[in-house]
């Protein structure tokens, strides 16, 4: 077992885990935060995607170990002071989700977007958010709802 | 997806990360972004017992330009190597083939030391690193070694590097004139074929050129016939499509999969030969 | 009195989803997100090869391994689970939930393990191993009727699972009578005949959750819950009980937030069989979760139907008969729907067209694959990819505009409810509506230039057109082996809220906003006061489930049904309390009053509260006001459209972009037009996926070659262009909202429209047809003077 400390949406968290326990199990199993989801074993799919120390990773593909002494920022993590964060807004506003199995690490994706390029054009969206499927939503209303959270900010 | 069991440690220095490599007797693998690595565990096609985790190593990340050339750090990430300011401005196409790795997060994570050390075959970066005449420096027991880009890969995920050796980083002279294009496979977005150009220009004429070819074959590859028929020619239409057409000439054993057959591949290799040869004539 | 808002109406309006507060925060509860106090996880062990017979089975190293609690062979699951039910009356051979002597194919359970958590899981399946005496794998469905084929069921010759069998134009609905004179008489008359081998190749549905079974059987009351991600938990209920030799009123199914469907999850999976089995037999809550690669393998693939395509006309366009010869090659086994989903392939052969003959014989093939079943459009894509190809065709022979050649076989707007040779009776349309409104969207004439001027100028540039229309709101029962009817409940609380349930079970589909938004608009109450609850056996009595595009034209319906003999108990109420008569009476903004004295009236609240405390009781009224409807709907529904699309083909590459995709829908009235647009583009997404990169691919020793997004590419933001979307409204008569569903629509016409676009641009080099994916391969060898 290792030791591992992580500060996970301001809160500092401290475990014992499995030297191969994956980040996403450690935050959906030890820390029960169950917003952020696997859909793929390969990598690819981006519904596990958070924040460590600002980026976005794919939580699916990181040992919690490696996040030891690491900031992570889930989707619960997101809105501040029960004020949705501009990409929850946007999602809402312009019905960026469907089944919302993919939303939060889409969100968080586009979040890294956003921090990245504030006034992203429409095919740095689509280029910003390639590291994660959606099945439901063919991307154009996720486009629309990162535009929104782009415009307002 | 679950890896087997392992031990992990967190190495503090190169010589601490070499030290327990060495002392692993083998079965352990180093870790810097996983973004190579942890995808072949969960599948448990690399069941390493102990992983030495390097990404915290003080200095093994980071772009400097020294002694005229740019280093990079074998724990640089891509995202870093895609948005550096100096590679853009005096080694663009480097950043320009770190942006087609992958996908935002996995080039926030996977590094360039992992990837060479990985050595993928559809894999972007050994294409340019052979281009642009690299050197990967790595350390081991015996002390620092430099090995050229076109003879670090050296076979399928095999490269030139001892069980107790680390990549330590990525030396590049500037270089302008080079440009990476690349056949994207539609799942994955790894090489079916992706090729790298790097053209030494002086009086219309040019007088140096390198080409690396990844994707194609079980390993990065030097064009060394397109190379040929560059060099010393002026640098017009002309002499590019003469060079990209004879690009693949000669090589055996090209990939086939249910993405590109051989055949296809061959001719791909012309084409993208074209496509980076005129990218990196652009900006001679 | 005080003061009522005037409340907006809602249907017809582009309501933000009320499901999206808690998706958006991460607060949904999946399946994998569920803990039970004690419960254990389960994990299968799958066949590698495709074939073979089970030698042995070595599981002492996995039972060693600490945490682990129990591991079951396949001939030991048989001991206490029954082979798997299916939901078609067709003939249909054994198929153990985990295999017992032989795999069939690869990915088939072959054992299971029950431990601590799902990483000691994952390790004791890992520990088991199992030899096989590997057979021959049957792989191409065709040479698997030919000849002397390995069988793979043996009471299955040539691995026939079911045909030919014959339909249309002069064959008996039983199929006891087939008059080929028709046909006959048509390919005769004919002064060209196109004839094409199409393929319509095999998918994986690929919903971003994958599937999860938490079951929780609870030995002391003799119950069990079943949590699954599921579209339809009345439908799991009942399988369960079934297989459990339990009560339907002993299981409690329950389908939590769902992270997509798309058809794969109408199955009752063996999964789900065995971990309530297990729970049952073990007594404790255990929990499966599919991993991405055990669903390339473990979860329904869609489509793989081989149609041999002959089509009879004149030259001027008119299409006097048609021919299709189908080969599904539906894998290794029959799951739920799977011998159903071709035959609706059949029934669609009509397409939008008034052909005067059409044949179609269906022959559905085992083969050593995964089996299929509904994925997104399940049977009509392929008969609209069918038909529209070849009516492309004829125009390319004919030198013809497709718009025109298709306009001219229009089944005319006068001619509804229009009975096609199929035996489908379309209840309404008008397709040159949407033709025009698509043609003139698109900016047709324009682009036929602007293409022109590209090819001209060396590019690859093609436009392709598709009609489609659909068969949804699937219903009635006769259609239907579970019943084709869905039900509602609808209460109106003391306080004057509104609780309604529905069978419809969500996922995705945003219904707890447009059920709400209907209701609101029905009685005229704040959206915010009503609540909609679906998905829990416990909690809705009865329902059948979201698949066929039917949850709002027959889940919806049945709300609308049952809110309506709800309003007319309260209107009685109300006219006790108001003297006057319940015809008399309006609901608006929040209160009941008599029609033209809005002063004389009750806040809905108060109408409710007095029809709890009925003093005095009116005569001839219980108290209370709570009601259901089961609503069968008279017929399906038929949604229609039109789809259109510009494509640009890398002449050095081959690589395909879609530059422009313009849809135009017709399903009827739409209850919330931002819903409907995300469901369309959802569509198209999956169509334009089909079209342009998605196969699963099969090796010839049977292994799936496409079993990760690594191989199997899911289509990205970065694939799609902008899709321009329209609609025309034709109300269907079949229920009382006139919707007709779109769940489906956009997976119908944007494949076949992408696939002519490609043959348009590629024209120049003789190509007269591409099959499905357009691999860039292929269509860079079509370039270079090879073969599709």
């Amino acid at each position: 077992m290792a030791k591992v400390s992580v500060t996970v949406n301001g809160k500092v968290r401290t475990a014992d885990v499995e030297p191969r326990t994956l980040l996403v199990h450690f935050l959906r199993e030890n820390l029960n935060l169950t917003g952020t989801h696997v859909g793929c074993d390969t990598s690819q799919c981006g519904a596990c995607t958070v924040l460590i120390d600002g980026r976005s990773a794919k939580s699916c593909t990181i040992f919690a170990v490696q996040a030891d002494g690491s900031a992570v920022t889930t989707i619960e993590g997101l809105a501040k002071d029960g004020q949705l964060h501009p990409l929850q807004e946007g999602f809402w506003e312009e019905h960026g989700l469907q089944c919302g199995y993919c939303t939060p690490g889409m969100i968080m994706s586009a979040a890294n977007l956003l921090n990245d390029t504030p006034k992203p054009t429409e095919t740095q969206i689509r280029e910003g958010i390639s590291g994660n499927f959606c099945r439901c939503t063919g991307y154009q209303h996720i486009v629309n709802a990162i535009q929104f959270a782009a415009a307002k900010r | 997806m679950i890896p087997t069991h392992f031990d992990y440690a967190r190495a503090t220095s190169l010589d601490d990360a070499i030290a327990r490599l060495g002392a692993s007797a083998g079965g352990a693998k180093l870790l810097a972004g996983g973004h190579s690595l942890i995808p072949l565990m969960k599948l448990r096609l690399s069941e390493p017992t102990t992983l030495i985790d390097i990404a915290r190593i003080p200095g093994l990340s980071g772009i400097m330009e020294k002694d005229g050339k740019i280093q990079i750090g074998a724990g640089t990430t891509h995202h870093a190597v895609a948005t550096s300011a100096l590679l853009t401005e005096k080694c663009p196409a480097l950043a320009d083939t770190a942006a087609t790795i992958g996908d935002p997060q996995v080039r926030n994570r996977g590094t360039i030391g992992g990837s060479l050390a990985h050595a993928d075959p559809a894999a972007d970066y050994p294409a340019i690193l052979v281009a642009l005449d690299a050197e990967i420096h790595v350390k081991g027991k015996g002390g620092w070694r430099s090995v050229k880009a076109s003879d670090f890969f050296q076979g399928l995920f095999t490269v030139n590097l001892q069980p107790d050796e680390i990549i330590a980083g990525v030396h590049v002279k500037p270089q302008k004139a080079a440009a990476y294009a690349k056949l994207h496979q539609r799942a994955s977005h790894f090489a079916i074929v992706g090729v790298g150009a790097s053209l030494e220009v002086s009086g219309g004429k040019i007088s140096a050129a390198r080409v690396g070819l990844t994707g194609a074959s079980t390993h990065a590859l030097r064009l060394a016939n397109v190379e040929t028929a560059l060099t010393g020619q002026a640098l017009s239409d002309a002499t590019i499509d003469a060079a990209a057409a004879v690009a693949g000439d000669g090589l055996d054993d090209l990939n086939a999969d249910i993405h590109a057959s051989a055949n296809y591949r061959r001719q791909m290799i012309k084409v993208f030969t074209k496509r980076a040869l005129d990218a990196a004539r652009a900006r001679a | 009195m005080a003061t009522s808002p005037v409340l907006p109406k809602l249907v017809g309006t582009r309501v933000k989803r009320r499901e999206d507060p808690r998706l958006i925060q991460g607060k949904g509860t999946y399946v994998d997100d569920l803990k039970i106090a004690g419960m254990q996880w389960v994990a299968f062990k799958r066949s590698d090869v495709a074939h073979g017979r089970i030698v042995s089975i070595d599981t002492k190293a996995a039972e060693a391994i600490e945490g682990v609690e129990a591991v079951f062979t396949g001939k030991q699951i048989a001991e206490f689970v029954k082979p798997m039910p299916i939901g078609t009356p067709f003939p249909s051979p054994e198929h153990r939930v985990v295999a017992v002597d032989v795999v069939r194919f690869g990915g088939e359970a072959v054992a299971v393990v029950v431990a601590r958590d799902r990483y000691v899981a994952r390790d004791a399946v890992d520990a088991i191993t199992v030899q096989y005496d590997v057979l021959p794998a049957v792989v191409d469905p065709e040479a698997a009727l030919e000849g002397k084929p390995t069988v793979i069921h043996e009471q299955f010759k040539n691995n026939v699972a079911i045909g030919p069998i014959p339909g249309g134009t002069g064959v008996a609905p039983d199929g006891s009578k087939v008059d080929d004179s028709a046909i006959e008489k048509a390919f005769k008359d004919a002064e060209i005949v196109i004839s094409q081998r199409m393929m319509n190749q095999r998918l994986a549905p690929s919903a971003m959750e994958p599937r999860g079974v938490v079951a929780h059987y609870e030995a002391g009351k003799g119950t069990m819950t079943i949590w699954s991600s599921t579209q339809n938990p009345h439908i799991l209920r009942t399988f369960i009980a079934m297989m459990n030799g339990m009560g339907e009123n002993e299981v409690r199914a329950i389908a939590p937030e769902v992270g997509g469907g798309f058809g794969a999850k109408i199955n009752i999976y063996a999964e789900e069989y065995v971990v309530a089995g297990l729970s049952k037999k073990l007594e404790m809550p255990l929990k499966w979760i599919e991993d991405r690669s055990e669903a390339f393998v473990a979860t329904i693939h869609g489509r793989d139907i081989l149609g041999y395509i002959d089509l009879a006309a004149r030259r001027d366009g008119t299409v006097l008969g048609l021919k299709m010869r189908l080969i599904a090659d539906i894998g290794a086994y029959n799951m739920l729907l799977t011998a159903a989903i071709p035959t609706l392939t059949m029934l669609m052969a009509n397409a939008t067209y008034a052909i005067p003959a059409i044949r179609v014989t269906l022959t559905e093939v085992f083969t050593n694959k995964t089996p299929t079943d509904a994925y997104r459009g399940a049977g009509r894509p392929e008969a609209t990819y069918f038909v529209e190809r070849a009516m492309d065709m004829l125009a390319r022979e004919l030198k013809m505009d497709p718009a025109e050649v298709k306009r001219k076989n229009f089944i005319p707007a006068n001619a509804f409810p229009f009975h096609t040779q199929m035996g489908a009776v379309y209840d309404s349309g008008d397709y040159e509506k949407a033709l025009d409104r698509a043609l003139k969207n698109a900016g047709w004439e324009q682009l036929k230039k602007d293409r022109d001027k590209a090819k001209a100028e060396g590019r690859l540039v093609g436009l392709g057109l598709s009609m489609y229309v659909e068969v949804c709101g699937i219903g009635p029962s006769a259609s239907l082996p579970t019943g084709g009817w869905e039900h509602a409940q609808v209460t109106i609380e003391r306080d004057g809220r509104i609780t309604a349930m529905t069978g419809a079970s969500p996922h995705g589909q945003g219904n707890e906003t447009t059920f709400a938004q209907m209701l609101a608009d029905q009685f005229s109450v704040p959206f915010e006061h009503v609540t909609i609850l679906h998905g829990d056996t416990g909690v809705v009595k009865q329902g059948i489930g979201t698949f066929g595009s039917r949850s709002q034209a027959v889940g919806g319906a049945a709300l609308h049904m049952a809110a309506g003999k709800v309003k007319s108990k309260m209107a009685k109420f109300a006219a006790a309390l108001l003297e006057a008569h319940e015809d008399d009476l309006v609901f608006e903004d929040g209160r009941i009053s008599v029609k033209g004295a809005p002063a004389k009236g009750r806040t809905f609240a108060e109408v409710a509260s007095y029809a709890y405390i009925p003093v005095p009781l009116p005569p001839g009224l219980e108290p209370g006001l709570s009601d259901e409807a089961f609503f069968e709907p008279s017929n399906n529904t038929y949604p229609f459209g039109c789809h259109i699309a510009l494509l640009e083909i890398d002449r050095d590459t081959g690589e395909p972009t879609l530059l422009r995709l313009v849809a135009v829908d017709d399903a009827g009235n739409l209850i919330n037009p931002l819903i409907v647009e995300g469901q369309i583009h959802g569509g198209l997404a999956q169509g334009i996926g089909q079209a342009m990169i998605e196969e699963v691919v099969y090796g010839e020793d049977g292994q799936l070659l496409t079993g990760s997004f690594m191989d199997y590419a899911m289509p990205r933001a970065i694939d799609f262009p902008r899709f321009e979307l329209d609609n025309t409204v034709t109300p269907t008569p079949v229920n009382p909202l006139g919707a007709k569903g779109c769940g489906e629509a956009g997976t119908l016409g944007s494949t076949p429209a992408i696939v002519s676009a490609a043959v348009d641009a590629l024209s120049g080099f003789g190509v007269k047809h591409i099959d499905m994916m357009l691999r860039p391969e292929k269509l860079w060898r079509i370039i270079n003077g090879g073969q599709a």
